[in-house]
């Protein structure tokens, strides 16, 4: 837009900030500090770290908008941190949006990452008088302290201890004193008080607790997982599917009703014979999942081309199994949900359903690209980590030759969903620059970074992004005021925006990653 | 079928490059083959000694010549003599012939035997490598009177090489590791800043996927080493220089880039392909045969020496190379000038067209000073 003049300094600020922050909120969609299949754990937690430090020390208020921008937790988290951190030389108006975006924030989190968000404080060595507030409102808010304080016992103890807590009830006695104290009127604690003398108590407790003192009293473990089943989470009995079925020990669990991108992680981590024998059913799921997912985040698109990447870099690392390839596949449910008129092209080709997939093979992006764009489709996705190599920049050269000379007008939109950080470059690899790219990290949030994308097309400038993220920001404000109104014990009826059902699997399924 | 002892180049007939793959300052260039008979296959056998010490000539159990060495694996060879797909892998072979517990030297005889009817084992590498140190292993062959009492007596021995293993190579183990394996690919050539360093072709892609990992064990010249530090190989994309009109222009470019991939190979692999072999054969089993080769071993060029399992029509099952440093290149060369002028230095350095001074200056330098009295060193001012 700037084409015909040099743009004055304001405008070039402008710009700087808008790619400053597509780059920032970009990273924040994919990157977990985890290893990746081309780079290590270390160079992504320096890379995310450099990219928060440097959004917050230039673009504060952005960077606190950010938090309603539907990046992943593992950033939100770090935002909140950083943000608490660096309390300072905020002025008081800034100081107290900034309170309400982090209170508000901080109670849509997953419990465990919610809790590591203020246990972080203690390790920071931040007490001051904002920090502490937040972490009353945060209990106060929280539907069942008791639960809490059994299953976050070390943390709950190490934030009562540091920010000077009054906490209610038992919970205080509870916390500092666990099962050595004598009795207890709460049942909870007092069956965590019981359990480290009676293997019947265990079974009272949550999953996570239980299952240290079951090994501790030598409990068989198919036993154990049948009776615990019903205090399990619905993502614990997920991931405890295979080690029960090896333990000989039967777990009920609804397939369908899992979150798309952990049911298809869970289906490529079936053995191949368990998949092929199942398919019917596990398909089933598949497409149950993805209805539900467009339920609370609805999605309606044309004709739709995706070309998904299944090579042997898909197979991610060992930190995130499978990751890029269960992100193609729940793309590709999800998309076959959302559309009529849909199209998949695995590249390399798989013959057979595209459950039966596995990650081998070269990168060639180009040969579905052409195949893709053939087809004349309103919307063509590629989701890859971008390590295009049969041959090696050829897709990147013809989707430019194609926007440039083929297509100026814009009638097939292109966008590269990459599930993949690379560390190196700040951001998720990109194909071309003449295809937009974002970071995914489940494909459920498909809705959010197509709104997101016209930001990334160069189509809407900085002004555009910044109202965006306040209507956002002001929606999150919005449902956190309404949660507040109901009183503590109200996020079993969150509103249908909010994705997630059960806030505990979601923040243990990420959890199960690392 | 008699396999010619003298070939121009390497000949990788059916074996059809595809796009390289890089990282780093490591390419790798895969090799597929469509049509895999099967009849041939590899197995690894790991040797555990820190190490081994493989008879090469006279009695198997008390060796005149002795080949010593860190020999990270063996390489069984199963096949089938009508042709058909071997079936059982490497079924009872186990730690009964090596392998089992670990030791520090390990004895084996020879650098490939039969194990039996349908098996035999070599050395990957060493076999090349054991090939290019026996070159005038025997020394003098006229008792020229600069030759120390021990050149005449012992010959070269010992002769030692340097390698360098795969691990100590920059970026080598991350490039193996990110590299994405294609379903046909039998083979890769290892290029390290866009040098050729090894050229590798196992007979199955099952094999070629089993053994992927194990490129890392293998020894690589120490040129090779030192060009892993240097700058990332260059970019080969080229932009058209037509504007497409449609979908089919740009069809028809990705294949022309495709087809420019054969070309690209060809020239990395100038070493290798456009050189003059020489050939030996060492093994026979039905119709496979276990040959060697040298390169011509001419200090200004890369040289390269390898091994490799010949089916009758002359297309490769297996394949390994070795790219000599040029040092080790000048070594060799060196030995063969003074050979062909049955060791006598004043004739060797007229043909060289240098002073006898000098040839005596880079023998020394080239680490043979020990052939030769002290008092002829001393005489070209070496100490």
């Amino acid at each position: 837009m700037h084409a015909d003049r040099t743009p004055t300094p304001a405008e070039a600020a402008a710009r700087v900030a808008h790619e400053d922050l597509l780059i920032f909120i970009n990273a924040c969609f994919a990157c977990t500090g985890q290893r990746e299949f081309y780079s290590d754990g270390h160079q992504q937690t320096v890379a995310i770290g450099f990219l928060h430090e440097y959004i917050r020390g230039n673009y504060r208020r952005l960077y606190a908008l950010c938090l309603a921008a539907g990046i992943n937790d593992y950033n939100r988290g770090r935002i909140l941190v950083e943000l608490l951190v660096h309390a300072g030389d905020v002025d008081r108006a800034a100081r107290r949006e900034e309170g309400a975006l982090i209170a508000a924030a901080l109670a849509e989190l997953p419990p465990p990452r919610a809790y590591r968000v203020l246990a972080a404080l203690r390790v920071r060595r931040v007490n001051n008088r904002r920090a502490r507030a937040i972490v009353r409102e945060y209990l106060d808010g929280r539907r069942d302290l008791a639960f809490d304080a059994v299953k976050y016992r070390g943390k709950l103890r190490a934030l009562a201890r540091h920010a000077h807590l009054r906490l209610p009830g038992e919970v205080g006695s509870f916390v500092a004193q666990g099962w050595k104290q004598r009795r207890y009127a709460t049942p909870l604690f007092d069956a965590f008080r019981r359990a480290h003398h009676s293997a019947e108590a265990i079974y009272e407790l949550p999953y996570t607790v239980a299952e240290g003192l079951a090994a501790r009293m030598k409990i068989d473990r198919a036993v154990f997982l049948e009776r615990i089943a019903g205090k399990m989470t619905r993502a614990e009995r997920m991931r405890t599917q295979e080690s029960a079925r090896r333990a000989g020990a039967a777990l009920e669990f609804d397939l369908a009703a899992a979150p798309l991108t952990r049911l298809a992680l869970h289906v490529l981590g079936l053995p191949e014979a368990t998949r092929r024998a199942d398919l019917e059913r596990l398909d089933a799921a598949m497409r149950a999942s993805a209805r539900r997912a467009l339920e609370r985040a609805p999605l309606r698109l044309g004709s739709v081309v995706c070309v998904l990447d299944r090579s042997s870099s898909s197979a991610g690392s060992e930190e995130k199994r499978r990751r890029p390839l269960a992100v193609a596949l729940a793309t590709r449910y999800l998309v076959e949900a959302a559309s009529d008129d849909a199209t998949f092209l695995f590249t390399p080709e798989g013959d057979g359903h595209p459950l039966l997939l596995g990650p081998s093979g070269q990168t060639d992006l180009a040969t579905p690209l052409l195949g893709a764009l053939g087809r004349g489709p309103e919307l063509l996705l590629i989701v890859s980590d971008g390590w295009e190599n049969d041959p090696p920049g050829a897709a990147a050269r013809i989707a430019r030759l194609y926007r440039r000379h083929l297509d100026p007008g814009r009638r097939t939109a292109i966008l590269h969903l990459n599930p993949v950080f690379e560390a190196t470059e700040l951001g998720p690899k990109a194909i071309d620059p003449a295809i937009p790219t974002l970071g995914v990290r489940d494909a459920e949030d498909l809705p959010t970074l197509l709104a997101f994308a016209r930001f990334v097309d160069g189509a809407l400038g900085i002004d555009a992004l910044e109202a965006n993220l306040e209507a956002r920001a002001a929606a999150m404000l919005g449902r956190h005021a309404r949660r507040r109104a109901r009183g503590p014990g109200a996020d079993d009826a969150r509103p249908a925006e909010v994705d997630e059902a059960d806030p505990v699997d979601e923040a243990e399924d990420r959890e199960a990653d690392r | 079928m008699k396999h010619p002892a003298r070939t121009h180049g390497l000949d990788l007939g059916d074996l059809e490059p595809a796009p390289s793959q890089v990282f780093g300052a490591i390419r790798l260039i895969p090799l597929l083959r469509r049509r895999v008979l099967g009849d041939l296959r590899l197995d690894r056998r790991r040797l555990r000694a820190a190490i081994t010490v493989v008879g090469v000539d006279g009695d198997a159990d008390d060796p005149t010549t002795a080949y010593v060495g860190f020999i990270p694996h063996a390489l069984v060879v199963s096949w089938e003599p009508d042709g058909r797909p071997v079936a059982a892998q490497g079924a009872h072979l186990g730690a009964r012939h090596f392998g089992g517990k670990a030791r520090h030297v390990q004895l084996l005889h020879r650098m490939a035997k039969r194990v039996d009817r349908r098996r035999f084992r070599f050395l990957p590498q060493e076999l090349a490598l054991e090939g290019y140190l026996q070159l005038h292993f025997g020394g003098p062959t006229v008792a020229w009177s600069e030759y120390s009492a021990e050149a005449l007596r012992r010959g070269l021995s010992p002769r030692a090489e340097r390698v360098i293993p795969g691990a100590s190579i920059d970026g080598l183990e991350d490039a193996l590791r990110v590299f994405e394996i294609h379903p046909d690919q039998v083979g890769v050539m290892i290029l390290v800043a866009d040098v050729l360093a090894g050229v590798t072709v196992f007979p199955h892609p099952e094999d070629y996927r089993a053994l992927h990992r194990a490129l890392l064990l293998d020894f690589y010249g120490d040129v090779v080493l030192r060009y892993g530090l240097y700058h990332p190989p260059a970019d080969l994309a080229s932009e058209p220089t037509t504007i497409p009109r449609s979908l089919d222009d740009l069809r028809a470019g990705l294949a022309a880039e495709r087809a420019a991939w054969r070309d690209h190979t060809r020239l990395f692999a100038a070493g290798l392909v456009d050189v003059p072999l020489r050939w030996q054969s060492v093994h026979h089993a039905g119709p496979f045969t276990l040959r060697r080769f040298l390169g011509d071993l001419d200090p200004g060029r890369e040289s390269h020496i390898g091994e490799a399992i010949v089916r009758d029509d002359g297309t490769f099952e297996y394949l390994k190379t070795f790219r000599l440093g040029a040092a080790q290149a000048r070594r060799a060369w060196l030995l063969g000038r003074l050979a062909e002028g049955s060791w006598s230095l004043d004739a060797c350095a007229e043909a060289m067209g240098i002073p006898r001074a000098e040839l005596i200056e880079r023998l020394a330098h080239a680490g043979f000073g020990y052939l030769l009295k002290p008092h002829v060193l001393g005489e070209a001012g070496v100490r």
